[in-house]
């Protein structure tokens, strides 16, 4: 079936959606670049031209920026680490026979239907909030004062609550994943005399390997993008405290109005995202070969 | 030492009684073949004595002590799975060196033993591959490694070449059989086929819905069949079994008469019309059609000219009849 004629047929009717994606992709990350070298202010109109790199020095110079980055970080890294381990445990857990297997799945399945606005509302009104909250009913009830979990530990919350909002998504796949290991292996690392630990370690572990890369590529693209949990619970603050990339992005856009700084910012970001999949791809995507 | 006493053993799942009581003596060094229809329970009974299952009731002894609530991995079995179950991330050399590992074997040892073992099944080139990378009969050979390094006291087969072709299963049958009497130790097989139960066991064990109908050397249960089952799976093609008048002629309930001990003569006292003539050179297979008695399986030489629709005349060879009373039983 792949003849000459027929594959320069193929070609000629992928062509059309090929064009158009790559019109889709293109024209915007041309009118970023194109506004990141110029002066673009929305609240004075007047005076534009190009300004050359200072849109990118003014981001590099921001303290605020390597904050930034580093709060960018330590939400993909201590998210991944989060619902990767956890995900483990819990499938492992949900993967045994119980009575009301089923409804126990859904449970555990339900917070990624939740939209994330939807989600830090929940936990920033009746989990984390120091009057109302649960937590702060539980700190009473141990006697000590309630934590004031978004105003000082902002970054530690919004890693919670994104890893709460994530963690079913790396259940989901690790589950399907330790369900296809067949038997037979078990029972044969059993009869050749090895303990439940030595059995995950050495048989459960290895199978899950590229699962766990899939869960890790996938979830990194939508956690470098992360913003409406944080716009919801801290909006970014307190100061820039849990400002990320996105976030600080948002805010010279949006609250700055400076369309030039912060179509530097995305394609610093752009870059960002790049040099963390290519570190992916090196470090765990031969995982992916067959 | 592998010397497996089942006293009793029974295995329910639920309400379904798939054993309701077996008792077997295996002794040290034979190789017994448990042989049976898919369902009879061959597999459930295979797997009580590895421990991979657990007992409803009923006792096995390994060596003359107790192991029937001893965990798999302390039975001193080893076990080759029908998908052989390798690990699929470790080279051969891990899989065959994972067990000694569990042990916590020194590396040196761990690496004499797989050296000698590879030596032993032709895999010493084969070390490093990963089993993705070998053919079907390869991967037998390391699930076979794997079981031979922990020096077990009986192997346990669960129908190991049932995923081969068949000219790789008569290989590997042969190499089977050669291992153990160079190994000399205790081998259960399971399987469905009897042709790899009569070739290889020293002991035949034929299981029908979770009971033993019979247990003997393989001639044995050609020979002398103890009932109606037996009789019908031991031997290809399957014995002819005769009811109605031909059988109350002979004082039984059913006749039993082999396909290769029915004579074509011409005054045989059957007579029948050829339905079917397979010539495979050595033999002809024919289906005879005998008016009062049903469809006969004849096997007769190779040099028989005979063809659908010929007219012939047939019967049994003196004494090689078997008669069965209305229980099954043989009389």
């Amino acid at each position: 079936m792949s003849t000459q004629s027929n594959r320069a047929a193929a070609r000629l009717m992928v062509a059309p959606s090929v064009i158009l994606l790559f019109i889709w992709m293109i024209v915007p990350l041309a009118m970023t670049l194109y506004f990141s070298f110029r002066l673009y202010r929305l609240l004075s109109p007047e005076r534009s031209g190009w300004v050359g790199l200072a849109n990118y020095t003014w981001f590099l110079k921001s303290p605020e920026f390597w904050q930034a980055i580093g709060n960018t970080l330590a939400l993909v890294g201590g998210v991944l680490v989060i619902t990767v381990v956890l995900g483990i445990l819990i499938a492992l857990l949900i993967d045994q026979p119980v009575k009301g297997q089923g409804v126990l799945r859904i449970l555990v399945i339900a917070p990624f239907f939740v939209m994330p606005p939807v989600a830090a509302s929940i936990w920033k009104n009746l989990f984390m909030h120091p009057q109302n909250g649960l937590f702060a009913a539980v700190s009473r009830a141990f006697g000590a004062d309630p934590i004031l979990y978004l105003e000082n530990h902002p970054m530690l919350s919004v890693i919670g609550i994104v890893s709460w909002e994530w963690l079913p998504f790396a259940t989901l796949i690790l589950l399907t994943a330790m369900q296809s290991l067949s038997s037979e292996q078990l029972e044969a690392a059993e009869m050749d005399g090895a303990k439940p630990i030595s059995r995950f370690r050495y048989i459960v572990l290895p199978h899950l390997t590229r699962s766990i890369t899939v869960v890790i590529l996938i979830e990194t693209i939508f956690l470098l993008g992360i913003f409406g949990e944080i716009f919801t619970t801290t909006q970014g603050g307190p100061g820039s405290a849990s400002t990320t990339l996105p976030y600080m992005i948002f805010k010279q856009a949006i609250a700055a109005k400076d369309i030039g700084r912060a179509a530097a910012g995305g394609i610093i970001a752009v870059i960002l995202a790049n040099i963390v999949a290519i570190f992916l791809m090196r470090g765990i995507g031969r995982n992916l070969d067959a | 030492m592998g010397k497996i006493t089942l006293t009793q053993v029974r295995k329910s799942f639920g309400e379904t009684h798939v054993i309701p009581g077996i008792d077997l003596n295996i002794e040290h060094g034979e190789f017994v073949v448990f042989v049976g229809p898919s369902g009879c329970g061959k597999s459930t009974l295979l797997r009580l004595i590895a421990g991979l299952e657990d007992i409803s009731g009923g006792k096995i002894e390994i060596d003359g002590t107790d192991a029937t609530d001893l965990p798999p991995g302390k039975r001193g079995l080893a076990m080759v799975f029908q998908s052989y179950a390798l690990y699929p991330h470790m080279s051969v050399k891990k899989n065959i060196a994972f067990p000694l590992k569990m042990a916590g074997m020194d590396e040196a040892a761990i690496e004499a033993k797989v050296q000698s073992a590879a030596k032993i099944l032709n895999l010493a080139n084969y070390l490093e591959r990963k089993p993705g990378q070998l053919s079907g009969g390869q991967r037998q050979r390391v699930a076979i490694g794997r079981a031979i390094v922990r020096e077990p006291a009986a192997f346990l087969f669960d129908e190991p070449l049932s995923n081969l072709d068949a000219a790789l299963r008569v290989t590997m049958r042969q190499e089977i059989s050669e291992l153990h009497q160079k190994l000399a130790t205790t081998m259960i097989y399971v399987t469905h086929d009897q042709v790899e139960a009569m070739t290889m066991a020293d002991k035949i064990v034929v299981l029908n819905a979770g009971r033993i109908e019979q247990v003997g050397a393989p001639l044995e249960l050609y020979n002398h069949p103890q009932n109606l089952f037996v009789a019908g799976f031991i031997g290809s093609p399957k014995m002819n079994l005769i009811t109605g008048a031909e059988a109350q002629k002979h004082g039984c309930t059913t006749l039993g008469v082999r396909p290769e001990y029915i004579e074509v003569s011409a005054d045989g006292p059957w007579q029948g019309t050829i339905g079917l003539a397979e010539h495979l050179g050595s033999d002809t297979f024919l289906k005879v059609d005998v008016p009062g008695i049903g469809m006969l399986t004849v096997r007769g030489s190779g040099e028989m000219h005979l063809h659908h629709g010929n007219q012939i005349r047939l019967g049994p060879q003196a004494g090689k009849i078997y008669r069965f009373g209305p229980d099954g039983k043989a009389l």
